[in-house]
């Protein structure tokens, strides 16, 4: 049985066949995968969901794919923990991460969206996969080919960290860096597309792709005993993971699946050195303005955000806000995630925490709300950002060791 | 004298299957209005009704967005590239 329908332009509502598009040929606007809902709600209850195994397809009928997926299979199903000691950190006493650093197969939350994307491909029989990326695409659709036994053609800025780079050309994907930034890696991928026929998952498979990210939502209500919180705190770049998370909720919602209607206020986060879509909220408007990125908080570069318009319209609908944090404020999320959670996140992530610290200091969020916090990617891949004191090195002696032990003790009550 | 404009695919049913063409140089409100006129219903598709550039596309003058020039009042000059870009997702 299919549920997965075709495309539907966001704007006019012209439709499309299932097939690569990048967006509507008539106003340019993104395309929304459409399902027929009514035939998912027969088929998918709590229980049936429950009795899968733990990935990302135990939400299958809602994600736009006709076949059974043959890569990304264990993608998804992330930890999402009750941060009790951040909370009290910074003052939210019912405060949960979900934790897409430890996402299969590459460590962040674009598992999801490649998952979908490499699937979906492999659908349509294109001989090549492709994207434009700030690093953490690049791995996971890298590795995904590298699975699905297909060509990839990844373009990255190349200002990318080594890490990033690492782990994409390792999978033997054809990896070109171009000089820019990343909008300007996008534009040239857009031109690419248009004479290759590959899939390119961020622009001619974008409309099955951005779903991927809707599963991010469905696991958090699930998790949280079928319920939506009362605020999620996003990181943003091209602003579709944040209206994709909240789109996931409503289905569920839809779908009569969740305990309570989904009042869930959204929070976007970006870092000051690149804040678009912040900047449109905080002027009351949807009306993107673009910049020149410059922030060590690399996979959320993304100067002219594809998405902005759309991520601003739902932030201020929903009865949220969008906040921009620095370069030491994120190093500082990062460290404080770190320590009271042992979670390590990317810059992203330091973005997220240092965000919410914020908008509870500006009390947008209060202290006793069920707010989650979205932790996109691992902070292995981005340890340059992270400046930490080296270790003593001592002679094996106990001596040393007890002097030595008497420094690190002093420094780590500096913290 | 002339500049050339990258036409996307989705515009080049207009251009007779063109994926660039020459055009004189001005600046991008000419261009497009030379345009429209070379290729009835163009600049209908580029811009909304106001006249601003729509939503989801975006506008490159040797590959400088034109939100960071002076918009539709940009100069394209002799022997310049310009090119229409849809906008596409990011990550």
């Amino acid at each position: 049985m299919r549920f997965f329908e075709g495309l539907k332009c966001r704007e006019c509502g012209r439709r499309y066949p299932k097939q690569p598009t990048a967006g509507c040929e008539d106003c340019f606007a993104p395309l929304e995968a459409e399902y027929d809902y009514d035939a998912i709600a027969r088929v998918l209850s709590r229980e049936v969901i429950a009795s899968r195994e733990k990935s990302l397809w135990r939400f299958r009928e809602l994600l736009p794919l006709d076949d059974a997926p043959l890569v990304g299979r264990a993608s998804g199903a992330t930890p999402l923990i009750r941060a009790e000691r951040l909370g009290r950190a910074i003052g939210a006493s019912n405060l949960y991460i979900k934790n897409d650093a430890v996402n299969s197969p590459t460590l962040s939350f674009k598992d999801r969206v490649s998952a979908v994307a490499i699937n979906k491909a492999r659908e349509f029989k294109l001989e090549a996969v492709g994207c434009a990326s700030t690093g953490n695409l690049a791995n996971s659709v890298a590795a995904n080919a590298a699975a699905a036994g297909l060509p990839a053609y990844i373009l990255i800025p190349d200002n990318l960290e080594p890490a990033k780079i690492t782990a994409t050309s390792i999978y033997g994907a054809r990896v070109i860096a171009v000089r820019g930034n990343y909008d300007d890696v996008n534009r040239l991928c857009t031109q690419i597309a248009e004479r290759h026929p590959w899939g390119f998952v961020n622009v001619n498979l974008r409309p099955y792709y951005s779903e991927g990210s809707k599963t991010f939502g469905y696991e958090i209500a699930e998790q949280l005993g079928w319920r939506a919180p009362a605020a999620i705190v996003v990181p943003m770049a091209g602003g579709s993971l944040i209206t994709k998370v909240h789109k996931g909720l409503k289905e569920l919602e839809r779908l009569g699946l969740l305990e309570e209607e989904v009042h869930t206020r959204v929070y976007g986060a970006q870092a000051a050195g690149c804040n678009p879509i912040v900047d449109a909220v905080k002027r009351g408007s949807c009306d993107i303005r673009p910049v020149k990125p410059d922030t060590i908080a690399k996979s959320l570069a993304i100067g002219n955000p594809a998405d902005g318009y759309h991520a601003a319209g739902l932030i201020a609908g929903s009865g949220g806000w969008a906040e921009d944090v620095t370069d030491p404020e994120i190093v500082d999320g990062i460290r404080l995630l770190a320590r009271t959670e042992g979670i390590f996140t990317e810059t992203a992530g330091g973005v997220t925490v240092a965000v919410t610290r914020k908008l509870i200091e500006q009390g947008r969020i209060q202290p006793d709300e069920l707010v989650v916090v979205a932790i996109t990617g691992n902070g292995l891949k981005t340890q340059d950002a992270v400046e930490l004191a080296r270790p003593p090195v001592i002679e094996p002696r106990i001596a040393q060791f007890e002097r030595a032990i008497t420094g690190l003790t002093a420094r780590a009550s500096g913290i | 004298m002339s500049l050339k404009i990258n036409i996307p695919t989705p515009l080049r049913r207009l251009t007779g299957n063109a994926e660039t063409v020459e055009i004189e140089a001005g600046t991008v409100a000419d261009i497009l209005a030379r345009l429209d006129l070379r290729y009835p219903g163009f600049r209908d598709r580029v811009c909304e009704e106001g006249g601003q550039v729509r939503r989801f596309i975006n506008i490159y003058v040797d590959g400088e967005d034109i939100r960071f020039l002076d918009n539709l009042s940009t100069a394209v000059p002799d022997g310049a590239e310009l090119s229409i870009v849809p906008a596409i997702a990011g990550g």
